[in-house]
Formats: C-alpha cells, sequence, structure tokens
C-alpha cells in the first residue's frame, strides 16, 4: 500500500468581537500602527469600468442586525481578470486592487465597498460565470469564515446560466445572492440563519 | 495555463469546528442551518490578493515596540513566536501575510467594546504583520497574553491565545485561527477551544515552548507551524477540445 503522507489544514477558530485589532486597527482608533486599514481602497484614480458602491447588513437567526463582523470580498476587474499572479489569461488593471476588508458599522451594521463592476469569469468547463463578487464573512461565533456570493439584479440574462447558481437546487434561494439595484449601486442583506438564510458554499 | 491553476484540496469540514457549537454560546444564531452548496474551484476561488514588503511598516511584527512610547516597552513576559507556513503537501507558502492580535499581558483589549477591569498598557497596542520568507518562515516579537473572563457561562475564561489571520494565494485560502500555549490548562475548559472535536486538531493549535530558538537574556520562543490548504494538479482538468 502507498502511503500518501499529507499535512491537516490548521483548523479555524473565530475571529472573535476584538478582530478589530488586527485586521482594522485605524477603524477602531488604534492608530499609529498601521499607516491605513488594509484593504479600505480598492479603486485608485483611473480605474476602468463602472464605479459602484456595494452595500449591506448581516442578520442572526433571530434576526438582530450583526454589529462586530467583517466582510471581505475578491473579484474581477471590469474586464474579467483577477489581479493576482493565480491569473494565467493576462494583466488585471492595476488600478484595481480586487480585494476590499469592511468591517460591519459598529452601530448600524452596514457594511460598504466603493469598487467597480466586475466583467465575467469562466468556469473551468469553459462557461462564463454571470459577474460576482466573491465574499467571506467572520465575527464572533462563527466558527469557520462563510463563504457566498453576491449576483447582481440587472444580469437576469448572465445570472440565468451561471453555473454556480445552477448548482442551487432549491430555486427560490437563488435570490439570497441576487443585490438589488440602489441609488449608486447595490444592496444585499445577509441571512445566517432561518427561512431567508443566505445560501453559503463549500469553496 | 500554468501549473498552478489546480483546485485546493476540499476543507475537511469535521476536522475544523463545525458551524453550530451550542457550548460557544454566540454560534447557535449565527450559524447557517443548510447544507452548504458545493462547487469545483474557479479562478474566483484559486485566485486571490497578495501583499507586498511595501504594504507593511518596519516595527509591524514587533508589538513589544511598535505601540510603545519612545525609549519603552511592553509589559509582559517577552517572547518570540515562530514558526512556517506550509501546504497540505508538505510545500512552504512564501509570501503569505499573517496578522496576528491579542491581549495585553493582564488579558485587557486595546478595544472599546473590551470593559474587562484590568487595567490598559500603554505601551501595548496588540496587533502585527508579517510576510513568510521564501522558505515559509515568519517570525513576531511580542509579550505572552493574559486569560481573560467572557460572558459565556458564568465563570468561562479564555486561554491565553493570539488570534491568527492568514492568506495564501487563493481567496479559498482564506483562514483565520487562534494559538494557545503548550501547558495552559485553560485550553482543556473552553468552549471555543472545543468546538474542535479532535485531540490532535487541538494540537494543532497549541504552541510549544522552544528552548533552542529563546534568546537568552532577552525572550522565551514559542513555535507555532501553520497549515494552508493544498491543491492539485491539473493532468486531467476538464476543458475544451483545442484549447
Amino acid at each position: 500500500m502507498v502511503k500518501f503522507e499529507y499535512l491537516k489544514e490548521t483548523p479555524s477558530q473565530t475571529a472573535g468581537p476584538y478582530l478589530h485589532i488586527g485586521c482594522t486597527p485605524n477603524f477602531i482608533g488604534n492608530d499609529g500602527i498601521y499607516a491605513r486599514d488594509l484593504g479600505s481602497s480598492m479603486v485608485a484614480e483611473g480605474a476602468k469600468g463602472e464605479r459602484i458602491v456595494v452595500s449591506g447588513r448581516i442578520f442572526d437567526g433571530a434576526g438582530a442586525t450583526i454589529k462586530d463582523a467583517m466582510v471581505e470580498i475578491w473579484q474581477a476587474d471590469a474586464d474579467g481578470l483577477y489581479n493576482s499572479p493565480e491569473e494565467p489569461r493576462g494583466d488585471a488593471d492595476p488600478r484595481f486592487t480586487g480585494w476590499g476588508r469592511q468591517p460591519v458599522d459598529m452601530e448600524t451594521g452596514v457594511f460598504q465597498f466603493e469598487t467597480i463592476k466586475p466583467g465575467q469569469v469562466p468556469f473551468p468547463d469553459g462557461r462564463m460565470q454571470a459577474p460576482h463578487i466573491s465574499l467571506w464573512i467572520v465575527a464572533r461565533g462563527i466558527n469557520l469564515g462563510l463563504n457566498t456570493r453576491l449576483y447582481f439584479a440587472d444580469e437576469d440574462e448572465a445570472n440565468a446560466v451561471d453555473p454556480v447558481l445552477q448548482r442551487i437546487e432549491h430555486k427560490h434561494r437563488i435570490q439570497t445572492l441576487i443585490a438589488g439595484k440602489i441609488d449608486g449601486g447595490y444592496a444585499l442583506d445577509i441571512y445566517l440563519q432561518g427561512d431567508n438564510e443566505t445560501v453559503f458554499f463549500d469553496i | 495555463m500554468t501549473q498552478h491553476d489546480g483546485a485546493y484540496f476540499p476543507r475537511d469540514r469535521n476536522w475544523h469546528p463545525k458551524l453550530l457549537t451550542p457550548d460557544y454560546k454566540t454560534s447557535v444564531l449565527r450559524s447557517p442551518q443548510k447544507p452548504l452548496i458545493s462547487f469545483g474551484n474557479s479562478l474566483s476561488e484559486t485566485t486571490g490578493p497578495v501583499f507586498g514588503h511595501n504594504d507593511l511598516g518596519e516595527l509591524d511584527s514587533d508589538l513589544i515596540q511598535n505601540y510603545a512610547r519612545s525609549g519603552e516597552s511592553a509589559l509582559g513576559e517577552r517572547i518570540i513566536v515562530h514558526g512556517r507556513v506550509l501546504d497540505e503537501s508538505g510545500r512552504p507558502v512564501p509570501q503569505v501575510l499573517i496578522e496576528v492580535w491579542q491581549a495585553n499581558a493582564g488579558g485587557r483589549y486595546r478595544h472599546k467594546k473590551d470593559g474587562y477591569l484590568a487595567p490598559l498598557d500603554p505601551n501595548f497596542g496588540g496587533c502585527g504583520r508579517a510576510l513568510s520568507d521564501d522558505n515559509g518562515y515568519y517570525a513576531f516579537r511580542t509579550i505572552k497574553p493574559g486569560p481573560y473572563p467572557w460572558p459565556n457561562g458564568v465563570n468561562d475564561w479564555r486561554p491565553a491565545h493570539i488570534h491568527f489571520s492568514l492568506f495564501g494565494s487563493g481567496f479559498a485560502q482564506r483562514l483565520i485561527t487562534q494559538m494557545y500555549f503548550e501547558g495552559d490548562p485553560h485550553i482543556a475548559l473552553c468552549p471555543i477551544v472545543n468546538t474542535i472535536k479532535d485531540p490532535q486538531a487541538i494540537d494543532m493549535l497549541t504552541a510549544k515552548l522552544d528552548m533552542n530558538n529563546t534568546i537568552p537574556m532577552n525572550a522565551r520562543a514559542y513555535r507555532f507551524d501553520l497549515v494552508l490548504r493544498g491543491r492539485r494538479s491539473t493532468l486531467f482538468e476538464n476543458r475544451l477540445e483545442g484549447n
């Protein structure tokens, strides 16, 4: 018998209620250590594409807004290219990082990203995915970061043939991933638990 | 196509803590009840942000000094926390960003929501970050954090711990965890530690005293290795004829 030697992944633990200290210290007034909070700005002057604001709130299973979560997003640029060395198809727009990190507001629970609308990215089988933003949510009470996606309400045609959305057997749940168009951008509320529970992914 | 575009090994979600772990009370209303939807990695998951030395300041990995007033330093047990970042195939993961945060020596966090009566240390901020080197090595200098009480059970105390946040090369490797200290009797009592069921997984989060790397008359060392998801090779990836 061949014995395969693999290590186990370091197990996750909750980010806890004080994640701002390490991830967004300036946000809580712990300034003077880092010049700026990483991920607080994604778009530089002259970036290609449509500038949008993506916002939302996160609700727990009792319908309360979560005030201590942090959201990270990862997305392609306006041409559908990722600003990553792992992107094999070409160079993404250097004026757009593709990665953002925002804590929710500690009073209102709203998270907000100033970004650009992403282009389309292929699935491994060659089909095109609808424009989307990948989200990663951590907070007190969440033992392993939650992965979900944000799609756009004004991309009906692309959404209808998106290979990931098609994996969702219960079609009525797809709408939990579709951000509505609002003034200046898109909004998506996230429900961790319950009747309107957001679809989360094992990626 | 490069040799790197293989999908990540699936996460072993029985090794990680489950999302619903009622003894850690906050998880009860913050855990999804419906099954997670699985799909094979696309570029959206295998790509991810990278960071360079331009993103970091000179003292970022030295928590004893990075918040201290001139000529002063943080109070507490001076330690070096160091180790390697590997993937599940045992390969070093270079240039990965590691962020840490922790309480001070008395168990008090520099956070407006922490009302614990133990005092703040005016010379300790509690955050740091570093990049792993070409061999996956990283190191921080800090003080050993104290245990602190938290409102879960009537008398629950967290073990001394340091929070770790890691980026890999793909967004699907993103990980936040906590490091504990060898020999701490609070480890066995903690509902957050015990969200993990496998004792070997808990042991993996427990840093070991490393006398060989202790600096005499200066700081003790703790060794903490980290493992990120490995990835498959792409020998038989399904793609259209002619691609």
